[in-house]
């Protein structure tokens, strides 16, 4: 009971900030459309796609990386409302979380669960807007691809997790975008398929095959169009439960999870 | 039965000593200052206090609870009131103590009914909608404070509570949390100041993780006033060191 009446209260909390803070939905909105209107109308003509699963028929560019831009919605997201953990804006919220009478690993779920719920309003809105520019997808799609999202984006929220109570060098939002986000955005699917990838660099397509993020953005991809790929499904929930077991290692109050961060005096 | 009580703790960050067999106990219905300059190891006997880190040497009692062995149990015992800001500065004063109440497992007309009687306690029951952005500094503090007592704690603890307050905010959280041990709290407040502290406070001497005394300050400080009483002890802590010779 108590743990419910508290995880209701973090989803509650993590929703009225949501909606409280425009300018950082609209943000976080902004990007994944530069992208899909600038980038990839650019790339439309120097790129040439062949059919793959799960597309039948020839796609356009920005057919194709709309998957991978949820994904990146997902990835920025889960960094930040992770990471924003160990920051000074948010270090004391976290303590009185940690604080509270419950099991730290429940703790950290709805915190993690709360990041997610919203990726997903953000996932929700782009996808609303892709469709006016022309990108429909069938409505088993939508709806298949709000679990897939979601096990995403948990995935990539108990990535941050971790990071947060690992590395101490990413203590600014640059290193974790040069060190995280982009190579984990580059090496995967999410803008070229792999197959395109391999005619490049064999060996950076294996590396692709083992970066989760790339098994995400496939998941999300047959996803929405209303397939499932148990594949990627397996490799993304194989990745939540690695990091998630890591995060919450590196959270056991035994190791002072805080005291390599300047905590300590 | 003791409020809070430590005995024997011990904490290393690696190679350095952060507190060194630390012990003492805070009796119902006291206020006890910890009283150490910046450095001197509160930050981490809080740490371990709210069971952020835990000790592996050493005992911490919680009205009676083990916090080692039943943390959630003595967790819900204590109220805390840390040294960072922990309230959501867009959401209204009511929703903040909301929110608080449900981590402890407090929800529905319950919680409600706690959030208004501590916003009324302070005189801020009209600004419960008002988010906590348009309160001043003293306000939000004093908010805090009636929030980490929403779950009735025996124990309240408060890491530095006044730092970046004004002399009147600083006075008035001061008396207001004296008069809260009165009324049958445990209270360990930390602090550098000295003049938060009054006579008959249990007084705790924190220096380099070690404790060089523990007395009302009255009996700690005799004649002087408590701030030279402090530096004499401090100082000759610092000379012991820097000589080599007593220690």
């Amino acid at each position: 009971m108590n743990w419910t009446i508290a995880l209701a209260a973090i989803l509650h909390r993590e929703a009225l900030r949501f909606v409280g803070q425009r300018g950082r939905f609209v943000a976080a909105l902004v990007r994944p459309l530069v992208w899909l209107f600038v980038f990839a109308a650019g790339f439309r003509a120097a790129l040439g796609l062949s059919i793959t699963p799960p597309y039948q028929t020839y796609i356009t560019y920005e057919t194709y990386i709309v998957p991978g831009l949820c994904g990146m919605i997902l990835l920025f997201n889960g960094m930040q409302s992770s990471l924003s953990l160990v920051y000074d804006r948010e270090m004391g919220s976290m303590r009185l979380l940690l604080t509270a009478p419950l099991p730290r690993w429940w703790l950290l779920f709805c915190k993690l669960l709360a990041g997610t719920l919203v990726s997903l309003l953000q996932c929700a809105a782009f996808l609303a807007i892709a469709a006016l520019w022309g990108i429909r997808l069938p409505l088993s799609g939508y709806l298949l691809a709000l679990p897939a999202l979601a096990l995403s984006g948990l995935m990539l929220g108990a990535l941050g997790l971790m990071l947060s109570s690992f590395i101490r060098q990413l203590e600014n939002f640059a290193g974790v975008m040069n060190f995280v986000i982009f190579p984990m955005f580059f090496l995967s699917s999410a803008l070229y398929p792999l197959w395109k990838m391999a005619e490049a660099s064999p060996r950076l397509r294996d590396l692709c095959n083992l970066n989760p993020f790339t098994h995400a953005v496939e998941l999300i991809r047959f996803a929405l169009y209303g397939q499932v790929n148990l594949t990627a499904a397996l490799w993304v929930s194989l990745a939540l439960a690695g990091f998630g077991a890591a995060a919450l290692w590196g959270y056991d109050p035994a190791r002072g999870v805080q005291n390599r961060k300047g905590q300590g005096g | 039965m003791n409020g809070l009580e430590v005995r024997g703790l011990s904490y290393r960050y690696g190679p350095r000593q952060a507190l060194k067999e630390v012990s003492f106990s805070v009796p119902k219905g006291r206020f006890c200052a910890l009283l150490g300059p910046n450095g001197a190891g509160k930050s981490t006997l809080f740490n371990l206090l709210t069971a952020l880190f835990t000790a592996p040497e050493g005992q911490i009692m919680v009205a009676g609870v083990n916090l080692s062995q039943e943390p959630r149990r003595a967790l819900a015992r204590m109220g805390v009131v840390f040294q960072q800001p922990t309230l959501d500065l867009d959401l209204t004063v009511r929703r903040n103590m909301l929110y608080f109440a449900a981590l402890h497992g407090i929800s529905g007309s319950e919680a409600a009914r706690r959030c208004d009687a501590a916003l009324e306690q302070l005189g801020m029951g009209e600004r419960a909608a008002e988010t906590v952005r348009a309160l001043n500094g003293g306000h939000r503090r004093r908010m805090e404070i009636a929030r980490a007592l929403i779950h009735r704690p025996e124990v309240l603890l408060l890491d530095e509570p006044t730092v970046g307050l004004d002399a009147a905010s600083r006075a008035a959280i001061t008396d207001h949390v004296h008069a809260l041990a009165d009324q049958g709290l445990s209270v360990l407040w930390a602090t550098h100041l000295t003049d938060e502290v009054q006579d008959n406070d249990l007084t705790l001497l924190l220096h380099k993780g070690v404790l060089l005394a523990q007395d009302t300050a009255a009996n700690l400080r005799q004649d002087q006033s408590l701030q030279d009483a402090f530096l004499r002890l401090t100082g000759g802590a610092v000379q012991e060191h820097g000589g080599g010779g007593l220690r």
